[in-house]
């Protein structure tokens, strides 16, 4: 709607220093940020350019408002009148959002070195782990995955890698639809404190 | 078959009524259902069960439609009815027109409130989504502080003169006391109850003690200041279960689990019988006029309430409640034996209509529970409501979830806007950085969600496939999936999980080792001088099948269990260990000959390892030669098959010696071994 948007303008603006566009830089001057565990995946995102819908791979160097938008559209709510179709594709299209999220080197494939980093960074918020236990943490959710998406393996064969195919499989007991979403309701008044 | 039908609460008021009327016949004069003894003691453990096992999630997210319904539904059902009623009254002719206003209301509101005895009752049998459970369910749970308002309320009024303003505001005021007040009163005893349960690591009998004492003692204390016990019976429950079941042991986890729950199951059944009794021994005035309209009016406002409440509602939810959940929300509207009882508590000085007002409670329990009670099943097969989904929790969900979690948040401060996530991230940090702290014992306080979750799967998964693989079943859906499949190039020369402590690591291997014991004491009977030619075909396939069973559970502990690995194993062993596929090993059968399986021990102190054994063909059903195998009940000998080609794990030439090139499937007995930190007892001693 309308009045999100120029919501949202107004925090581009705010963020980026009434300049025209943002880097990374600029994100490191929300406090609350801070103690995200996964906020380098939040910020990479943002600037990773296939969930800007640009044909090449990589990531930019800064975003102009309309990219935030077009990133902050992945957080859609879901519409009353959509059908079967339209819920489909934006259900596969938030799910490609968090595919991105988790596999950094843009294979296509979150292999177990990229899996492990995300439970890494999960745990990262807590100093007194070890990394030995994120690895096996990580390494029993893919087995699990494997199982999951592959069956009965053999033993001589690899498991490359959760593809895009599987990672749908894997979501499917939960409706992501409902759940990423953010709602603006009532934003004004705490946009202006910073 | 009946039950299929007729949901259980049904069955017991029948019950109930067979037996009041035996009673009666008898001459003997039934006992009805006192109220004190419903509120002080049958009604407690349900609401805590019910309270201590919230699915906090659901409950969480849909808390603002809960509250919604719960409050201004239930105002409204009891103003409506009682409003109605008071015209039915006026009209109704003589026998009723000396009813007032204020009765009238009263009575609204006492029948006005959903049961949460009747509803877990019935939807316990449906296993409707969770989304409408929850919804129904916590409706029920949070219009008890309404209803005790309410009722408080009308009933003090009904003895005034006079009502003015200021008693309607103070009355509204109260609401906020009594719910509020409630809520705070479980917090602080579910709070000195999880501060407790810190120091009970020497005193594990009584721990179970600890939570039902305080629950009870917080559902006491609220009733007696007239603030609503259930809320703090509620409240007390959900805050105290994290802390709790971080500091208690796994056993006294399960005993709180088993006995909340026979209790609420008693209690449930006795309700119900005594409704039953209650309505054949009671005192009823029947009135035509009264007791229709009192059951019609309550079922359209009850479709009214709904229908209303929940167009508003959806403005604000993003998942919007179909008209199918409506149907089945309005529906699932029970009333119950609350109901019964505030109305039993009227004393008949001020309320001569007592006994109508009795006598129409329960021809409205009566036909929510039976018709709607029944019928609900059906219904929900016919409009295809969605059922509940049986999903175990994997913990790819949970990492997910929190990642999720974590993501929005993030997405929230960027954009700044300080949404639920928001707010419950800071709680949870707040919970993290002091609650924690104090509240749980030891080094559990600094342990992250994940791993405490990841913990819990796996005491979970060691003690299933530890009792599967005693019983002698197969655990179906076995994935062979191992740690080669996904990580082929590392040697897991150390898997070392996050240490569990000592008494749980003690735990696990006293479990296993039992229960390996029994396996193997039923091996034993199948020793070389008891077999005889025919019974070993089917001996034989029993030993396969455990054989089989035994890798798997083989390899299943290695991938979960903690391995200190105090020595470093051959990577030949540790392949053996990991790549195992346990259905790689097939004998080949003989046609004439029975087969000769050879598996060499696992190294010359195997006296330890149990070995499967067979006959040889050689002989007549002879001994197999080695002399060591002696001590062993059974002793299994495979053949390698000679290239070592076709274990594909198997890096040749790593060395010579023949043992070394035959893969290893022996399940070794830990017995009664002098030190146990050996490392794991089922794997195979290196050679």
């Amino acid at each position: 709607t309308s009045e999100q948007i120029e919501h949202l303008h107004r925090r581009f603006k705010q963020l980026s220093q009434d300049q025209l566009t943002i880097r990374k830089e600029n994100f490191d001057s929300i406090p609350d940020l801070e103690f995200n565990p996964i906020r380098g995946k939040i910020v990479h995102a943002f600037f990773d350019k296939r969930n800007l819908r640009q044909e090449s791979d990589g990531l930019a160097e800064e975003i102009t408002f309309e990219d935030f938008l077009t990133i902050m559209s992945y957080f859609r709510p879901i519409e009353m009148n959509m059908d079967e179709e339209q819920l489909e594709r934006f259900r596969k299209e938030k799910l490609k959002f968090l595919f991105h999220m988790y596999d950094s080197d843009h294979d296509g494939k979150i292999t177990l070195q990229e899996y492990r980093n995300v439970v890494e960074e999960l745990l990262s918020g807590n100093p007194h782990l070890e990394k030995e236990s994120a690895r096996s943490i990580a390494d029993g959710a893919m087995m699990e995955a494997a199982s999951i998406c592959v069956g009965q393996m053999g033993p001589d064969q690899v498991y490359e890698g959760i593809t895009f195919e599987d990672f749908l499989k894997m979501w499917q007991g939960i409706d992501i639809e409902t759940k990423m979403h953010v709602r603006f309701l009532n934003v004004d008044t705490i946009a202006h404190c910073y | 078959s009946v039950s299929s039908i007729v949901p259980e609460s049904c069955l017991l008021i029948v019950v109930g009524l067979l037996v009041g009327g035996l009673i009666k016949g008898v001459g003997e004069k039934p006992p009805i259902l006192k109220s004190d003894i419903f509120f002080l003691f049958l009604l407690p453990p349900i609401i805590l069960d019910a309270g201590y096992f919230l699915p906090l999630r659901p409950f969480t997210e849909n808390l603002g439609t809960i509250l919604i319904f719960a409050v201004v539904g239930t105002l409204w059902n009891a103003f409506f009815l009682g409003g109605l009623m008071y015209a039915v009254c006026q009209l109704g002719g003589p026998g009723l027109n000396h009813i007032g206003l204020l009765a009238n209301l009263l009575f609204g509101s006492i029948i006005s409130a959903v049961d949460p005895v009747a509803v877990l009752a019935v939807f316990e049998e449906i296993h409707i989504n969770e989304l409408l459970h929850i919804l129904v369910f916590g409706e029920s749970l949070l219009n008890d502080a309404v209803t005790v308002v309410l009722y408080h309320l009308f009933e003090e009024f009904a003895s005034f003169e006079q009502v003015t303003i200021l008693d309607i505001i103070l009355g509204f005021l109260s609401f906020f006391v009594v719910s509020l007040g409630g809520v705070l009163v479980g917090v602080i005893y579910g709070v000195i109850a999880a501060f407790t349960s810190r120091f009970t690591s020497h005193i594990r009998v009584i721990e179970p003690l600890f939570v039902f004492l305080y629950s009870y003692m917080a559902y006491l204390s609220a009733e007696l200041f007239h603030l609503s016990g259930i809320m703090a019976l509620i409240a007390a429950g959900v805050v105290m279960r994290p802390y709790v079941e971080a500091n208690i042991s796994h056993k006294s986890h399960t005993t709180i689990k088993y006995f909340l729950k026979m209790w609420s199951s008693v209690s449930e059944t006795l309700i119900f019988i005594f409704l039953g009794v209650s309505t054949v021994a009671g005192h009823h005035y029947w009135n035509w006029t009264f007791v229709i309209s009192t059951l019609f009016f309550c079922l359209i406002a009850r479709v009214l309430g709904v229908l209303v409440l929940t167009w508003f509602i959806n403005k604000f939810r993003i998942v919007k409640l179909t008209p199918k959940d409506q149907f089945i929300i309005a529906y699932g509207g029970l009333r119950g034996a609350i109901a019964f009882s505030l109305g039993y508590l009227l004393d008949y000085k001020h309320f001569g209509m007592r006994d109508m007002f009795l006598t129409a409670i329960i021809t409205v329990i009566f036909f929510t529970v039976f018709v709607q009670g029944m019928t609900i099943r059906p219904l929900v097969d016919l409009l295809a409501v969605k059922k509940k989904q049986e999903t175990k929790r994997s913990i790819n969900e949970e990492i997910h979830t929190q990642f999720l979690d974590h993501l929005l948040t993030g997405i929230e401060d960027i954009c700044g806007h300080y949404g639920h996530h928001h707010w419950k991230d800071k709680l949870n940090r707040f919970n993290k950085k002091y609650v924690k702290k104090c509240l749980i014992a030891g080094e559990r306080s600094k342990e992250p969600q994940l791993i405490a979750f990841y913990h819990k799967m796996e005491m979970k998964q060691a003690i299933e496939l530890v009792e599967s693989g005693g019983i002698g079943k197969i655990p179906s859906a076995v994935s062979t999936v191992s740690i080669q499949n996904i990580n082929p190039q590392t040697l897991p020369l150390e898997r070392v999980l996050p240490a569990l402590s000592k008494d749980k690591e003690e735990e696990i291997r006293k479990i296993l080792r039992t229960n390996l014991q029994k396996t193997r004491q039923r091996l034993r009977s199948y020793n070389r001088h008891t077999l005889v030619a025919d019974p070993y075909e089917e001996a034989w396939n029993q030993m396969l099948l455990r054989r089989q069973k035994a890798r798997q559970l083989e390899q299943k502990m290695n991938n979960y269990l903690t391995v200190p690995a105090h020595r470093v194993d051959s990577p030949t062993m540790s392949r053996a260990r990991i790549g195992s596929d346990p259905l790689a090993y097939e004998p080949k059968e003989d046609s004439e000959n029975l087969p000769i399986i050879t598996i060499d021990p696992a190294s010359p102190q195997s006296p330890e390892s149990v070995d499967l054994m067979s006959e040889e063909p050689k002989g007549c059903g002879g001994l197999p030669p080695s002399p060591e195998e002696d001590e062993e009940g059974l002793v299994m000998r495979v053949k390698e098959p000679s290239s070592p080609g076709t274990d594909d794990v198997f890096t040749p030439g790593t060395s010579d010696s023949p043992s070394s090139q035959r893969m290893l499937r022996c399940l070794s007995d830990p017995g009664p071994r002098p030190e146990p930190e050996e490392g794991e007892p089922f794997i195979p001693k290196g050679q």
